[in-house]
């Protein structure tokens, strides 16, 4: 049983890498990795997002959306599906996790609160987020399992972007042709570290 | 008129969401491996786009600035579960390929950044223009990225062969990395780079 966590976590980091496998949240991945101290804030932010709201959306799936979970509300409701409604009330539910965590941190941790301070209001529109939670419903995860993957997707996706912030970093001493300068070797180099990557996805779990 | 067609024409090239102002990239990557998934997840993103942008405008006086981000997602995620419902309904095997993507495009960025950043100062009509305008500029980027993944990497075009397979007696050795994550990448790279080459204003300085 424990095995089966562990290859979730590998396989949600490594394997199937939200940025360098699924190509999401790519907006920041490359807008926040010219500094690597602004990537480690990113992704320290969106590591405590994905782990709080994947589980969070879970549990909404399971006992507000989902067909038949409204049966515990009434009878009657036994086969109401709701699941239509799920792209609104997960963005809802992100939206106010981000702004509860907002809060919470500037009040209780205002060390973190002032390290991550502009990353979290736009952790709402990154997609690795969202599709964390459309991931975790599509295949159906149990809450153990979602919170594992909440963790693993998003310490998969803090991996990459501090690493291509470290290689974009060094790049400053490259001379770049003209054209490809700032975004254009940015796509290339995050092309060669997927290609990298790619070589986890023949591991067998 | 005239402005009517720079908000229309103006997202195609010179201003093209994608390659200068980085927005919604995500989805331009993972839905290009086949021409008939990246043409229905262009036309979903340019309608969400020209109809969110719209209705955004026409409340804009009534939204309170505090809570504008959340007003402008609640109508971009109802577009989109329209759209949702829709492809389920009619063309339920593409929407099954497109699988998370069609409910990302609520994160899109470009859909966020057309109605924060222009739907909410312009009248609804040109802001329904500007936001087909740049749908369409998103649109142009995915075909052409798909057409170079499907033809090279299968060596078909939405489907029907075009360059016969090795591997059914015609010619042609398929490059299977061009299906992978990472030539997506290198594409969308060279096309910044041819861009940025014929239009030297938009390279950065660093």
């Amino acid at each position: 049983m424990m095995a089966h966590y562990v290859n979730l976590a590998i396989k949600s980091v490594f394997v199937e890498n939200m940025a360098l496998a699924f190509f999401l949240g790519m907006c920041t991945f490359l807008g926040c990795s010219k500094r690597i101290d602004t990537a480690m804030g990113l992704g320290v932010a969106v590591v405590f997002v994905q782990a709080v709201t994947v589980p969070l959306n879970n549990v909404v799936y399971r006992f507000l959306l989902e067909e038949g979970a409204l049966a515990w509300l009434h009878p009657s409701l036994a086969t109401a599906d709701m699941s239509f409604l799920g792209f609104l009330i997960y963005i809802g539910t992100i939206a106010a996790v981000v702004q509860f965590l907002e809060m919470f941190l500037e009040r209780y941790v205002p060390r973190l609160s002032a390290a991550l301070g502009v990353f979290l209001p736009l952790i709402t529109v990154n997609c690795a987020i969202m599709a964390g939670s459309l991931f975790m419903v599509e295949r159906n995860y149990t809450l153990a399992e979602s919170v594992v993957y909440g963790l693993g997707s998003g310490a998969g996706w803090a991996l990459a972007v501090i690493a291509l912030a470290a290689v974009r970093d060094r790049m400053r001493y490259s001379d770049v042709p003209a054209g490809l300068r700032g975004l254009g070797i940015a796509f290339i180099v995050a092309g060669l570290m997927a290609m990298g990557f790619m070589a986890f996805s023949g591991m067998q779990l | 008129m005239s402005a009517t067609r720079k908000a229309l024409f103006d997202p195609l090239i010179s201003n093209n969401p994608i390659m200068l102002q980085v927005l919604g990239i995500c989805s331009a990557l993972a839905v290009t491996t086949k021409m008939k998934t990246a043409l229905v997840m262009s036309l979903a993103l340019t309608l969400v786009t020209g109809f969110s942008s719209c209705f955004v405008s026409l409340v804009r006086n009534w939204i309170p600035h505090s809570i504008r981000i959340i007003v402008q997602m609640t109508i971009i995620s109802s577009m989109v579960i329209v759209v949702d419902q829709f492809l389920k309904a009619y063309l339920f095997e593409i929407s099954k390929q497109l699988s998370v993507f069609v409910g990302l495009i609520i994160t899109n960025c470009i859909v966020m950044g057309r109605a924060e950043g222009f739907a909410m100062t312009h009248r609804p009509l040109i802001s329904f223009v500007d936001g087909i305008g740049n749908g369409l500029g998103y649109s142009l980027v995915l075909m052409t990225v798909a057409v170079v993944r499907e033809l090279t990497g299968s060596g078909k075009l939405f489907g029907v062969t075009i360059l016969r397979p090795v591997t059914e007696g015609g010619w042609y050795q398929p490059n299977a990395l061009m299906l992978l994550s990472p030539a997506a990448f290198f594409l969308i790279g060279s096309m910044i780079w041819a861009v940025r080459t014929w239009r030297p204003e938009q390279q950065e300085q660093s």
